[in-house]
């Protein structure tokens, strides 16, 4: 794994007992001794690290920024209040999700967080299009997710101001600024905070010296998000999956939207918004396995035991340890996407029963 | 206790040969969630995948270490998968099978020979 890149907390993780895989490009943590499954439940419980230093950490400045950003992604950019983040997706001509970002607007400059595996192709696309990107190398970022999550971080930085979802706040510690957002990526209540790479190490120490608090893995980072109804870019959206067909309509703004202030203007506009308007083929949507057999991802799906053509195929499919039960999320026609219709996934040569139901599996404790 | 180079363990009880897998194979596989097991008085040759396992990482199989017949499998662990990463020497059984000749076991792996296998 020597070709492999890796975080400020590498060390940190080998400390901890971490098996190491590759990841995005990374040697990454899976997993700690607790194992995937208490991770996981800790994480819901009490309140769980994560290493999400390999993620991509981007700047814009220049009084420009705002309106070339909008030109790249369908959200409201310019709309969006000094100290609030929001959700994003760049596309492209064909409608396609290119990668998906959290945006936020830090009074001087957007603050923006890309999928490690998309990093170089993002910057690129940004640098050929706005000027001033800044890639941020000497900071890690960590995510600190669950109930406990906030008595935690105000514990090390008692500076931490009431914060809702979604706000974010430059907030100085004994680590150095932190650059904290309330969100996060398992449905849980938490914080994402960006911290200087040299100070990031007894930051992460400083957090897990607190009982409430353990290392969590990416394989329990995918059974929460998957709980939560969130997608993983690569396998619930990519470039060939339009938000619409991927159920993520509820992120673009009425002012971007047909109608709106600055409708449009975006790649794959025309697309998208008639897809909008007149729905698309098919839909992303949670699907609960009868039984205890996990439907991985590629699983196809069909209308009826017998039907010889699939009309669908899970993309993210594991066994959920808060639902205690099985979950998928698939791509289906739309007329069997339906709350309560029953389908079938064929694992194994065997077509076993699903239900679609609706997301997220696991409600979320978002602080609003 | 005999075992095989896929990670299975196999005990003589009386006429009837016991099967599980490793502790060693239970810690690489992670929490199993999953598992689905053959029929009883199902015929199964060596080498067949007679057992399903779904951990929190993947699916994998179990193979048929030697010819013989199903005669009892560990419904426990259909209902309580945890119990193949608790006690997989134990209570985490996988199913008894009949076998011509008791005697071929002999020629698996003992303990420290298993061990030095998994290295």
């Amino acid at each position: 794994m020597s070709d492999l890149h890796r975080t400020p907390l590498y060390d940190l993780h080998l400390e901890l007992g971490a098996k190491m895989v590759p990841f995005a490009g990374y040697e990454m943590p899976v997993q700690y001794p607790l194992g995937v499954m208490n991770e996981h439940l800790h994480c819901r419980a009490q309140a769980g690290l994560f290493d999400v230093s390999h993620m991509g950490q981007v700047i814009l400045r220049g009084a420009n920024a705002g309106a070339a950003l909008e030109g790249l992604i369908p959200q409201n950019v310019l709309g969006l209040k000094e100290g609030r983040q929001r959700y994003g997706f760049f596309t492209n001509d064909q409608g396609g999700i290119l990668d998906d970002l959290m945006f936020a607007n830090r009074g001087d400059h957007l603050f923006l967080v890309v999928n490690a595996a998309n990093k170089e192709a993002d910057l690129a696309h940004l640098r050929a299009h706005i000027d001033g990107v800044e890639e941020i190398t000497d900071r890690a970022l960590l995510a600190l997710q669950g109930p406990a999550a906030e008595a935690a971080l105000k514990a090390i930085a008692p500076a931490l101001p009431d914060m809702v979802f979604m706000d974010v706040a430059t907030v100085a510690s004994d680590f150095g600024e932190l650059w904290v957002s309330r969100s996060g990526y398992t449905g849980e209540d938490g914080f994402e905070i960006s911290v200087a790479a040299d100070q990031s190490v007894a930051f992460a120490k400083a957090l897990l010296a607190q009982e409430a608090v353990e290392a969590i893995g990416l394989g329990a980072r995918d059974s929460l998000r998957l709980e939560a109804g969130l997608c993983l870019h690569g396998n619930d959206i990519d470039p060939t999956t339009t938000p619409v067909e991927a159920a993520l309509v509820w992120g673009i703004q009425k002012t971007r939207r047909t109608g709106g202030e600055r409708a449009g203007g975006f790649p794959g506009a025309d697309i998208i918004l008639d897809q909008i308007a007149n729905g698309a083929s098919r839909t992303r949507v949670g699907l609960r396995p009868e039984g205890r057999a996990p439907m991985r991802a590629h699983t196809m799906i069909f209308a009826s035991e017998d039907a010889t053509d699939p009309i669908g195929e899970v993309t993210s499919g594991a066994f959920g340890p808060t639902l205690e039960a099985p979950m998928s999320m698939a791509y289906v026609d739309r007329d069997l996407a339906a709350t309560g219709t029953t389908l079938f996934g064929e694992v194994r040569g065997k077509r076993m029963p699903v239900q679609v139901v609706d997301l997220p599996f696991v409600p979320n404790t978002f602080k609003r | 206790m005999k075992f095989t180079e896929e990670h299975e363990w196999l005990k003589v009880e009386g006429d009837i040969l016991v099967v599980g897998i490793t502790e060693h194979a239970s810690t690489q596989l992670g929490d199993v969630v999953f598992v689905e097991l053959p029929d009883v008085g199902r015929e199964v040759e060596k080498g067949e995948e007679i057992v399903v396992i779904e951990s929190v990482k993947a699916a994998s199989d179990i193979l048929a270490p030697l010819d013989g017949e199903i005669v009892e499998v560990n419904e426990a662990i259909a209902d309580n998968p945890a119990l193949v990463n608790e006690d997989p020497l134990g209570a985490g059984w996988f199913f008894k099978m009949k076998v011509a000749d008791l005697s071929v076991i002999d020629g698996f792996m003992d303990a420290d020979a298993y061990n030095d296998f998994t290295g």
